[in-house]
């Protein structure tokens, strides 16, 4: 009856996307796009078009009242600096507010996520509208709200269980993360600090200051950036390798009480890993119970003390020691887990052929293991690029180095970040470091992550 | 016969290897732990001695840790914490739920687009937009007072929770379909085969949920210090505690400091070795089809 592509439109109106459904659309569909609800109202969905249309209403009054300023403060950052009046009746001198570039900037954002959601709320009304239309053109009864509701239970089950997961995460995460990559192209640091001060933007001067050679900027971000590499490389598979070599141990034939081992090492990561830290950071101190140990022992005087924390090398090594303290019992966790779930019979055919432990080690449990484990791996190998815990709260990054702009030897870039920003308040070099990290681990995780069979094959197991 | 033998000796030879390495590595894991019991039991107070075994035991350090004397208040941080902890993981296991289950069984146009963009938001320090998120709730007016500082982590803490859905997914994955398919077929709607079905089957890892994100408030140190600032007595535990290794805390709350984390261990722990079962269970994938 229907031409074969008129047919496949027709048959699935809610799959229309956007620009489809405003080109195949009536008068009154294309409408919508300015009168939000107006295909519903037409065809007499009162419920839906007048929902659509007040959150219309909403929007334009906000953007008159407030967004239209807001994205006019956003682009200047502020105009008037914040500035002293003598006040002749008190003869004291007051500060009249000037603006706010800090919060110029904020509610230029969220204007800008307002838009967003405008952009959104234009393709659903059109594409609700649309979908009336073909529903009616071809005779079919046209569902009430009640009806629309209870898609939510079924069909649209996605909309109803994502709305309040993604709203906390745009208010939480999408709209500060925005701000802060626009913070850094301004000049927000310790000298322009709001309210007193006013911010602009300064393109991507921050940029080329941190790579300019020899600034001091560029000389701590380097080494940091090296430094950071190599602890995560290192405490990524230390901890992965012991861990399943622990596990492996204590599964063997031969290990009595595998319980009470299990039990003994898992112990450490029922202790908060805040504790943990810490105590370490007291064991390790000048005079903490290490030193005392040793001391006892004879192994160093008895005033000398090995400088744990305090030695810019010995200070990473230490670092990387108690982190496969604290790493090794959750690679043996979960480990243990996925050895006993290596089919039995593998192990029993390569016995009948004569594998010894090395060959079934390395052709089956390894590659098992690897295949299983890749995600988990790339997870912890970006969890160590932004391991901030274990080095803040065990070294602070210290010993300080007077070569670098305040950072430590042992600070990471995410450390150095946050020292950056609470510490220093300089928040556009805050904001770059964050920006650089963000492209390391994305190039990382293209480079990793795509190649994983369970990214490739999604579906391989369901 | 004499080849029987000697591979016997060498079995028993390398049996014994590893119970000593085992020993050793036990050693090695538990001693810090010991010492933190040690240390939270010493009747001498102050930080630096030069011995490790106390010379004298007392109870005084939970004692005082408990009742508060003093500028630093434990047992306030710790019920602070706990009413995060609690409101803050059942709204984050709700969001992770929801989130993964959609991920895994619902397919819909936007579907790799937010796979995506959680992958990508994933690659962000966490903390770079703590300074934005601190205006966004000063915007809202919660840090005005105590109590709505606490609301505002509960807040944080779940906010950001549909992201971490990867584990919760795989989980979901492992759920054979063909049991929603049967389901359908007796006319039941995706919403009550969310609820009536997947959720029954998920106990594992709606445990596990629940644990990562109720231990969260106990270890974060970031936004917590961030959010509360100098408002000490709606601290959590973990800044609280740090804050009695400050300089002009130290020598007074020294082994205070080993008690309070002792007393905040032992639940974390229970709890933790309790549901051990549940977190192998959840991350190797339990129910087979």
């Amino acid at each position: 009856m229907f031409g074969k592509k008129k047919k496949r439109e027709l048959r699935a109106p809610e799959e229309a996307g956007f620009c489809s459904a405003f080109r195949n659309g009536n008068a009154v569909t294309k409408g919508s796009a300015v009168l939000w609800g107006l295909g519903n109202i037409v065809n007499r969905q009162y419920m839906r078009g007048l929902l659509l249309f007040t959150f219309e209403a909403a929007i334009v009054l906000y953007m008159v009242f407030f967004g239209i300023g807001a994205l006019q403060d956003m682009i200047t950052l502020g105009t008037r600096e914040q500035y002293e009046v003598y006040n002749e009746a008190l003869g004291i001198f007051e500060y009249v507010l000037g603006d706010n570039s800090m919060l110029c900037l904020l509610y230029g954002v969220i204007t800008i996520f307002v838009l967003f959601v405008a952009a959104l709320l234009v393709s659903v009304s059109v594409k609700s509208a649309y979908y009336t239309q073909v529903k009616k053109e071809l005779g079919k009864p046209l569902p009430n709200f009640l009806a629309d509701l209870r898609s939510l239970r079924h069909e649209k089950l996605h909309n109803l269980l994502l709305f309040a997961p993604i709203m906390g995460i745009v208010c939480f995460t999408i709209v500060p993360l925005v701000f802060m990559i626009l913070i850094a192209f301004t000049s927000y640091d310790r000298n322009h600090q709001p309210p007193g001060n006013l911010f602009d933007w300064i393109g991507l001067d921050n940029f080329r200051a941190m790579f300019a050679t020899g600034s001091t900027l560029s000389g701590t971000f380097w080494p940091v950036l090296g430094w950071t590499l190599i602890w995560a490389v290192v405490a990524t598979f230390s901890t992965y390798i012991l861990g399943i070599i622990l596990a492996l141990i204590i599964n063997r034939q031969g290990t009595r009480f595998k319980g009470f081992w299990r039990f003994l090492f898992v112990l450490s990561i029922a202790v908060p890993q805040f504790v943990s830290l810490l105590t370490m950071r007291t064991i390790f101190s000048a005079n903490g119970p290490m030193n005392i140990i040793l001391r006892d022992l004879g192994l160093i005087g008895a005033t000398e003390s090995i400088p744990f924390l305090s030695d810019p090398t010995l200070a990473k090594l230490t670092i990387i020691g108690v982190n496969i303290w604290i790493g090794v019992p959750y690679t043996l966790l979960t480990m243990t887990g996925i050895l006993q779930n290596i089919p039995a019979d593998l192990y029993e055919a390569a016995k009948v052929d004569g594998a010894n432990t090395f060959v079934t080690f390395f052709k089956i449990t390894l590659p098992y293991m690897l295949f299983v484990t890749t995600p988990s791996l790339i997870t912890s190998f970006t969890g160590n690029i932004n391991n901030f815990n274990v080095i803040y709260l065990l070294s602070g990054g210290g010993p300080d180095s007077l070569n670098y702009y305040y950072a430590g030897e042992t600070d990471l870039l995410v450390t150095w970040l946050y020292k950056l920003t609470i510490t220093n308040k300089d928040y556009n070099l805050g904001a770059v470091i964050g920006i650089l990290v963000f492209i390391i681990l994305a190039v990382f995780s293209l480079l990793t992550y795509r190649h994983t069979s369970s990214y490739k094959d999604e579906e391989a197991f369901q | 016969m004499i080849k029987m033998n000697s591979m016997r000796t060498r079995r028993r030879l390398t049996n014994t290897l590893v119970h000593l390495l085992l020993t050793v590595l036990g050693f090695v894991w538990v001693l810090p732990i010991f010492f933190v019991i040690l240390t939270s039991f010493r009747a001498e107070g102050g930080s630096s001695k030069s011995y490790i075994w106390p010379k004298g035991f007392t109870l005084d350090n939970y004692k005082n840790v408990l009742s508060g004397g003093g500028s630093l208040d434990f047992s306030r941080w710790f019920i602070n914490t706990l009413i995060v902890a609690v409101f803050s993981c059942l709204l984050s296991a709700i969001f992770v739920l929801c989130v993964s289950y959609v991920m895994s069984r619902l397919r819909f146009r936007m579907r790799k687009k937010y796979l995506n963009i959680a992958l990508i938001l994933g690659m962000f320090p966490g903390f770079m937009s703590m300074i934005a998120v601190y205006y966004i709730i000063k915007g809202l007016g919660m840090l005005e007072a105590g109590p709505t500082k606490l609301l505002a982590l509960v807040i944080v803490y779940a906010g950001g929770a549909g992201l971490g859905f990867y584990i919760a997914k795989g989980f979901f994955d492992t759920i054979p379909r063909t049991i929603d398919e049967a389901a359908y077929i007796d006319g039941a709607t995706k919403l009550d085969v969310f609820r009536k079905i997947t959720i029954p089957l998920s106990k594992p890892i709606i445990v596990y949920t629940l644990l990562t994100s109720f231990m969260g408030p106990w270890v974060d140190y970031i936004f917590a210090k961030v959010i509360l600032g100098n408002d000490r007595a709606y601290y959590t535990v973990a800044i609280g505690l740090w804050t009695m290794l400050e300089k002009e805390f130290i020598e007074y709350y020294y082994t205070q400091f080993f008690a309070g984390c002792i007393l905040i261990s032992i639940p974390i722990a229970a709890l933790f070795l309790f549901t051990q079962k549940f977190y192998v269970e959840s991350v190797s994938g339990a129910v087979k089809g």
